[in-house]
């Protein structure tokens, strides 16, 4: 059974997933809520569990998975942002006339392939992490079947996600062919041999593009716009956050374990993305008038600065990625529980930004808080979201590339134009109709807790924080 | 014999026919899964292929894997499309354009 320990957290979510599912097949539209308390208590015994053993387990299953500081620092990160997603959909789905326990347990199989990705240490495990998490995707974006626009977000994301995991599989099938093995490690050694070959360079190519995909870096991220509109509210608070993190954080490790011998020739792939995802990320934001499209041009911008980080290619720049992913999760979620109490006088859901004029004198509260998020967001000095941006840019200085620096930090100065718009049109224009109230305590608890940890009071986390990711990203090297 | 070689090029042929399968076709959207059935089949004709050069399970293993995931692919595949279709009438692929921007 001691073989079993380092991987509890994964087994607590895949079995209580499938009791979940089991139960949901059952119960009437009352018993929904509490399997989704259910779904939010295992997503939090999951995180309890990573303390202790598991953190530091090394290979485990002939090296198909790893239980290292890194994961759990993913996975301490993931399990509370599905958990958040889970808590979102609260008094939202009740409205129609979908079911909603199923949707707890998706996210529940979602943050199994996740914590997967994050510890995957083969490119086997990494495909079925990738694909377990992506396949209860698909099914989530287009969860309101009754709504045109969630179903052709569905099926935009799957037609596009399939595309993305093929080109990623026909990537690992030629390093698998090239290098005669799946293991990162064994992966890692072939690059090491040398020069790489024409076809160990397709494969790395093909492999990043579809990690490129599921991050939604430029260029390949012209679904994320269409699927964060279409999907439903508390679905794209899920997909801009979790499986982001697990993405990311899946292309930090196969950069670094399994590509680290070329990183000379991934580095320039990761630095194009990151600053064709930055800039088209600050520029395609301009006319956007729903803040769930401002919101994913906003993510495609976000990711851009955490590659940053990775194009760094040192223990500083890993550290200074998870850093920023953790920083991001906190404020994005914040401000897509922002959006998800943004209803009209039937409490039916409006996503337009003009709805949101003069906010201020309407719900102060409100409006506040989307406020420090979107500040927090532009990376605006006094306002944690500052400190991540930093951390990447003095990384990318640290190893010499001072020009990608100052690029970012004109990338950040041009995106921070369309936060600062709706900070005014919030507090500026005039009042437009009153949003209807929406009473969920434990979301407004959420939403006062983010926004206290991105505003300045943030700073006290830097020491902890920061020492924990430094650690984290050493077991990478 | 033939060689690896000749199972590669098949291999990127097929791949290459689905792709532009997704990209080119604009009529409707069961040519687009089953494009993307023959990107997965591309990547299992070099996995078995190399597993076979080299002499080492795991490509085949691999494929294993690659052919059930496809299936549970192609099935969640299917079912969104149902509901697209019941929603709008249709499963022309310039039908999904109810958003822009």
């Amino acid at each position: 059974m001691a073989r079993f320990a380092p991987i509890l957290p994964e087994i607590i979510l895949a079995i209580g997933g499938l009791v979940l599912m089991i139960a949901s097949a059952f119960v009437t539209r009352r018993g929904a809520g509490l399997i989704s308390w259910l779904a939010v208590a295992l997503l939090i015994a999951a995180t309890v569990a990573l303390i202790g053993a598991p953190s530091h387990a090394g290979p485990l299953f002939d090296g198909l998975v790893v239980a290292d500081l890194f994961a759990s620092f993913g996975k301490a990160v993931i399990f509370p942002a599905a958990a958040v997603a889970v808590i979102a959909a609260h008094g939202w789905f009740e409205r129609g006339t979908e079911h909603a326990a199923e949707y707890a347990v998706l996210i529940l199989f979602a943050a199994v392939g996740m914590s997967v990705m994050v510890s995957s240490t083969s490119l086997i495990s990494l495909y079925v992490g990738l694909e377990l998490n992506s396949l209860a995707g698909y099914v989530l974006a287009s969860y309101r079947r009754h709504d045109e626009r969630s179903a052709e977000a569905g099926l935009k994301y799957f037609v596009l996600g399939a595309l993305a995991s093929g080109i990623l599989l026909y990537g690992i099938s030629l390093l698998y062919g090239f290098t005669g093995t799946t293991s990162f490690t064994g992966v890692a050694a072939a690059f090491g041999r040398g020069a790489p070959t024409l076809g160990l360079l397709f494969g790395l190519v093909f492999l990043l593009a579809g990690i490129a995909f599921k991050i939604s870096a430029v260029p390949f991220h012209m679904w994320t716009p269409d699927v964060y509109e279409g999907a439903p509210t508390p679905v794209t608070t899920f997909f801009a956050t979790a499986p982001k993190v697990a993405s990311v954080l899946l292309g930090v490790r196969v950069c670094i374990e399994a590509l680290g011998p070329a990183t000379d020739a991934w580095r320039q792939i990761v630095i194009f993305a990151a600053l064709a995802s930055i800039f088209l990320g600050a520029i395609a934001a301009y006319g956007q008038t729903n803040i769930k499209r401002l919101l994913a041009y906003s993510s495609i911008n976000n990711v851009g600065f955490a590659l940053i980080g990775l194009a760094a290619g040192t223990a500083q720049g890993a550290s200074s990625v998870l850093f920023y992913m953790t920083v991001y999760v906190v404020m994005t979620a914040g401000a897509f529980l922002c959006v998800l109490w943004m209803r009209d006088g039937d409490g039916e859901p409006i996503e337009t930004i003009a709805s949101m004029s003069g906010l201020s004198q309407r719900q102060p509260g409100f409006a506040f808080a989307m406020f420090i998020f979107m500040f927090s967001l532009a990376g605006v000095p006094p306002m944690f979201g500052f400190w991540p941006k930093l951390l990447v840019f003095d990384a990318a200085v640290a190893s010499g590339y001072v020009a990608l620096a100052v690029a970012g930090i004109l990338g950040a100065v041009i995106g921070a134009y369309y936060y600062l718009k709706i900070v005014k049109v919030m507090y500026l224009d005039a009042p437009a109709e009153p949003y209807s109230r929406v009473r969920e305590p434990v979301q407004g608890a959420l939403v006062l807790f983010a926004a206290v940890a991105v505003s300045p009071l943030g700073y006290l986390l830097i020491g902890p924080l920061g020492s924990l990711a430094d650690r984290a990203a050493e077991t990478l090297f | 014999m033939i060689g690896l070689g000749a199972y590669l090029i098949v291999a990127a042929v097929v791949f290459t026919v689905g792709v532009l399968g997704i990209f080119l076709n604009r009529r409707n959207v069961i040519l687009m899964l089953m494009a993307i059935e023959l990107i997965l089949l591309a990547v299992n004709i070099n996995l078995v292929a190399f597993s076979a050069f080299l002499g080492d399970l795991t490509g085949q293993v691999f494929a294993m894997f690659v052919l059930t995931v496809a299936a549970a692919e192609a099935a969640i595949g299917l079912a969104i499309l149902v509901i697209f279709f019941r929603r709008r009438g249709t499963i022309a692929v310039d039908a999904a354009d109810r958003m822009r921007g």
